[in-house]
């Protein structure tokens, strides 16, 4: 079936005077699910998506946004886009209910202000000003402002920063909810393991440059070895004769298995730490994690 | 126009909540009416000081809505994203204006339905000029000093564009025919006061309610000029993030 997105950028150049902060960066994010870029501070992320936003504009390159130009097409769009800044965007005085009923009020379409306060888990701050709220409760008023238009594409930038672990769920369980009605969204991102958790696609950003873009499971490979943590004591040559491949120790109990992680070798390596009686502190094995893929296509670590 | 009310109405709660501005646009005016009209200092030139410092005071009043307020207000608004979030909304640029313009209006009137009769309990006695005037007075100033204060606004970091409108509108009260007659200062100053949009407004403001302006013709046309320059320059220059 063709995919059809919800977001095309194709070469897209950004500068600031001299510097190149997007450098002819080309992605695409699909209708209809959670399309994570992904990158450290200062890679490009929030100059890419405010483009998309319609807010900056691009020294070249094409960018497309549900079928609209972005710059040009920017009323045509601001009825159908939420967007979440990533800092801000609330006077300090505002209170949580009056503010989101606001936004809910200048759209043709908006949500139902109620319903949105309890839906990002702020009934009980409803009467509270923003500057009165903690870190995680303005991201999730921020991201309440993002879904007042009733969005067909949401733009995102790095809501569960700062967020505690429950605000993180929320936000978590809103964003899948909005992509599986129908919307698209494209969020910005620097935590690695965050992005693994809610990202169908992901597209990973390094200085200015798309290094890699498309499907999560695609990005991610089966590792090549098993890592575990022990006793720094474990015998290290035994273990390797006993399985038959290179043990190597990493320092501070971390050893590698130099062999893929099958359920034969898995099973072997358990059952020799029992027989020796040393603990099995964590284990890494299969498809290895975003961290892994993000340091090895940038070669960060090695 | 169904946007520009919800916006109108976000902006009137902002002021109705934000006690400093309450106290710039209405408290201020109010205790320089009452204490100079009871306490004979200033040198007005009228046998009754409120005759000159009502028309003043109600010029100072609409400079503090439409310059400080108006202007500390959209500053801080630039500096903490509230424009750029408001510019992803259906919220067009002429619709949030016109907002802001709606909410300076209503506060106007508060102003001068307040001031009016604190000036006619104080002794001030109508008559003598074309009080129909006052309101065109009233949108010029308006224009112009909502252009000076977005100008400001559009142009300065929060804390720099706070402290620039309350210096500026302590020149302007200052030096601006408000409190203290332009004929009272020095020679020199007294050419650059002339040229102010504050003593336009209060020139042609004291014509209009009691017919004593000291040259309303030119400072019409002083006025007219600062509301049609004013909102140009701003419009020009406004940065919105």
């Amino acid at each position: 079936m063709e995919t059809v997105n919800g977001v095309v950028v194709e070469n897209l150049v950004v500068r600031y005077g001299d510097v190149t902060a997007v450098d002819h960066a080309s992605f695409t994010a699909p209708a209809a699910k959670v399309t994570v870029i992904l990158g450290p501070n200062g890679a490009g992320k929030t100059s890419t998506i405010e483009v998309c936003e319609g807010f900056r504009k691009a020294a070249s390159g094409h960018v497309s946004v549900l079928g609209l130009d972005p710059s040009a097409g920017h009323r045509d769009l601001t009825g159908r886009m939420g967007v979440m800044l990533q800092g801000g965007g609330v006077y300090p005085s505002a209170r949580v209910r009056d503010v989101i009923a606001h936004f809910c009020a200048l759209h043709d379409r908006g949500m139902d202000a109620h319903n949105l306060v309890e839906r990002v888990g702020l009934a009980h701050r409803a009467g509270a000003t923003w500057r009165r709220l903690s870190g995680g409760e303005q991201q999730r008023v921020s991201l309440a402002l993002a879904l007042a238009a009733r969005p067909d594409i949401a733009f995102l930038d790095e809501p569960t920063s700062g967020v505690d672990t429950d605000g993180r769920d929320i936000i978590r369980a809103v964003v899948r909810q909005l992509a599986d009605d129908g919307c698209t969204v494209v969020l910005a991102s620097h935590e690695l393991a965050e992005a693994e958790r809610i990202a169908d696609n992901v597209v990973l950003f390094r200085s200015g440059r798309v290094i890699a873009s498309g499907q999560l499971q695609d990005l991610l490979q089966r590792r090549g070895t098993v890592g575990f943590s022990s006793s720094s004591a474990l015998d290290a040559v035994a273990l390797s004769a006993h399985l038959g491949h290179g043990v190597n120790p990493r320092g501070g109990g971390r050893f590698e298995v130099d062999a893929p992680g099958t359920t034969h070798l898995v099973s072997m390596l358990t059952g020799w730490l029992a027989d020796n009686g040393h603990p099995l502190d964590s284990l890494d094995a299969g498809t290895e994690t975003l961290e892994d893929a993000y340091r090895r296509l940038t070669g960060a670590g090695s | 126009m169904r946007r520009v009310l919800v916006q109108f109405r976000a902006e009137t709660m902002l002021v109705v909540r934000n006690g400093e501005q309450l106290l710039l646009t209405l408290a201020i005016p109010v205790m320089l009416l009452t204490f100079f009209s009871l306490v004979d200092v200033l040198p007005s030139g009228t046998q009754d000081p409120e005759d000159f410092l009502l028309p003043g005071v109600i010029a100072l009043a609409v400079m503090s809505t439409a310059m400080v307020s108006l202007g500390i207000a959209t500053g801080f608004e630039r500096s903490y994203s509230v424009l750029k979030r408001l510019g992803a909304t259906p919220l067009t640029r002429g619709e949030l204006v016109a907002a802001k313009a709606l909410s300076v209006a209503v506060v106007e009137v508060l102003q001068v339905a307040v001031l009016v009769p604190l000036g006619l309990l104080l002794g001030w006695e109508p008559g003598g000029g074309n009080i129909a005037l006052v309101v065109p007075a009233v949108v010029l100033g308006t224009a112009a000093f909502t252009g000076i204060g977005l100008a400001l606004a559009g142009n300065l970091r929060g804390e720099i564009n706070l402290a620039a409108q309350n210096g500026l509108y302590l020149v302007l009260l200052l030096l601006g025919g408000m409190v203290i007659p332009v004929s009272s200062l020095p020679a020199p100053l007294r050419t650059v006061a002339e040229l102010l949009p504050s003593s336009a407004l209060a020139d042609v403001v004291r014509d209009a309610l009691t017919g004593a302006g000291t040259r309303p013709g030119a400072s019409w046309v002083v006025l007219a000029v600062w509301a049609a320059a004013a909102p140009a320059v701003a419009a020009r220059t406004f940065r919105w993030d």
